[in-house]
């Protein structure tokens, strides 16, 4: 690992000026980033420790009906808070899909976020890999590349986002707020990553020295918690990342959708929200028939990038599950695999 | 650079020196505190054969900088039995064979606390085992130490339950 500065702010406006020096990384617990560190992936001449930044560890429940998740929240701390799992149950689900108990616990919302992708030639500092250095080249495209992203991709980079979290938080219409050297600003987290186009080492909007300080979900994604799940396939049953996954959410009344919400992981370079689907699904009876059309309007522009064209139908059929069981509704609890497609709840 | 520290380690206050930012939780136990019980398997949050607790949670020391956990408590193997009388969750891994080669077992043990504490599980052995999927055993001793697990709550729940009543 390559030697750094460390600093400690006391406040956000000082963590924001030491982090706008170039080289200069935000360090929350460091889970992800100190892996790559040892690897030899990231460099930073100076580790900016957020860790004790006041006022972002906090869940808040806001006037309006929506509810402020502090970005140094713990992964595990946001999934087991019971009023949390009840209000966006597909959410909890997701958070405790992903990783180990272990890191759960260390990790942070906002770091969740900022995961970087497990693409192995992403990993492997002696392969040619377009985000690491641009204009290098990209070895995954002729490499083993079955698990790569199947939409938004391009000839320069078909990394995946790794993260579970952003999946059922993008379809929830999740605001990310964000303090940078001009004050504070929101971004939908729909925003918030980009696409590889011809600048795949820009993975996300943020600007040298912006920091995540909370995430907000609007008032209406409670809406959707009797009818919500997360369904991820893995190549093991436990502390893998997905294949594919699904996050859908349904408002069911009198026997019809009245709104769908649907996005997919494991598919793309961002969390992958599904809008033409939702409007398939929208003012429709729920049955088999409108799931598999919904899955196909959602992996229609879907190409492969490699050895991954069973991806496409997977991502379908993974959507007709997500879909048929958060139509079948919520269970009482998580159930004992998080998200898993073989996990013995009623209904699936 | 210099960079001070306080930890307190299995009760007992330290005030450390750090000579260098990059030091894990996991080399400072080891390598400098002679504590060797938490294992460097993977040494990139893999394997869970690091995991100790701080402040109560159960994480991998390996991924956890020492110098941003400043003021810390910190609980690692060598701090859970009393003197000669092992530690509930020891004693139940011996009797359920938890155990081949023992490279893993102390993060194992370490993590059934923290899990047993953080009461997810319950008595089903399915969470259980989700539970505790952030620790790899290469002798594959798996089936004894859900056992383990299993029976460590049990006894430690009805002893809390005698204690209260």
């Amino acid at each position: 690992m390559m030697n750094f500065d460390y600093v400690r702010p006391a406040n956000v406006a000082d963590a924001i000026a030491a982090a706008s020096e170039k080289g200069a990384a935000y360090l929350a617990s460091g889970t992800n980033l100190l892996d790559l560190m040892k690897g030899g992936v990231c460099r930073p001449s100076r580790l900016v420790d957020v860790t004790r930044l006041p006022g972002l560890d906090r869940i808040e429940r806001l006037a309006d009906g929506s509810l402020r998740i502090g970005a140094l929240v713990r992964n595990a701390y946001l999934a087991h808070d019971a009023e949390f799992a009840y209000a966006y149950p597909a959410v909890a689900e997701a958070l405790l899909s992903g990783a180990s108990a272990q890191l759960r616990n260390a990790a942070t919302v906002g770091g969740n976020l900022l995961q970087r992708t497990r693409c192995a030639y992403f990993y492997d500092v002696g392969s040619a890999c377009n985000k690491r250095w641009p204009g290098a080249g990209c070895d995954a495209l002729k490499g083993e590349n079955r698990l790569h992203a199947v939409l938004g991709w391009s000839e320069g980079c078909i990394a995946t986002h790794p993260s579970d979290f952003c999946v059922p938080l993008v379809a929830l219409d999740t605001v990310v707020e964000i303090e940078g050297k001009d004050g504070r600003r929101e971004l939908p987290l729909e925003a918030l990553h980009r696409l590889p186009g011809d600048a795949p080492s820009r993975e996300t909007e943020l600007e040298r020295g912006d920091l995540i300080v909370a995430l907000r979900l609007p008032a209406q994604a409670k809406d959707f918690a009797a009818h919500a799940r997360y369904i991820k396939v893995r190549e093991r049953t436990s502390y893998a990342f997905a294949v594919v996954s699904a996050a859908a959410t349904l408002r069911i009344t009198d026997g019809k959708i009245g709104e769908a919400r649907l996005a997919l992981g494991g598919v793309a370079a961002k969390p992958w929200r599904a809008r033409e689907a939702e409007q398939i699904l929208a003012g429709a009876s729920p049955d088999a028939a409108l799931y598999r059309e919904a899955a196909r309007a959602a992996l229609a522009d879907a190409k492969p990038s490699g050895d991954n064209t069973f991806k496409i139908e997977l991502a379908q059929r993974i959507v007709v599950r997500a879909l048929s069981l958060a139509a079948a509704g919520t269970p009482a609890r998580i159930p004992a695999l998080p998200g898993s497609p073989f996990s013995s709840v009623a209904g699936a | 650079m210099n960079l001070p520290i306080s930890l307190t380690i299995n009760g007992v206050r330290r005030e450390i020196v750090l000579d260098d930012p990059r030091v894990t939780l996991l080399d400072l136990l080891r390598e400098r505190l002679d504590l060797t019980g938490a294992k460097k398997g993977c040494d990139r949050g893999q394997c869970g054969a690091c995991t100790i607790l701080v402040d109560g949670w159960r994480i991998n020391s390996c991924l956890a900088l020492a110098v941003s956990h400043d003021g810390a408590v910190i609980t690692t193997i060598e701090g859970v039995a009393q003197g000669d009388q092992l530690h509930p969750v020891q004693a139940a891994f011996i009797a359920h064979d938890g155990f081949q080669c023992g490279f893993c077992t102390p993060g194992q043990i370490m993590s059934t606390i923290g899990l047993i504490q953080e009461g997810q599980a319950g008595d089903d052995p399915e969470r259980v085992r989700e539970c505790m999927s952030g620790n790899l055993c290469r002798c594959g001793a798996y089936a004894g130490i859900t056992e383990a697990v299993l029976e460590a709550q049990a006894n430690m729940t009805h002893a809390k339950q005698r204690r209260s009543a």
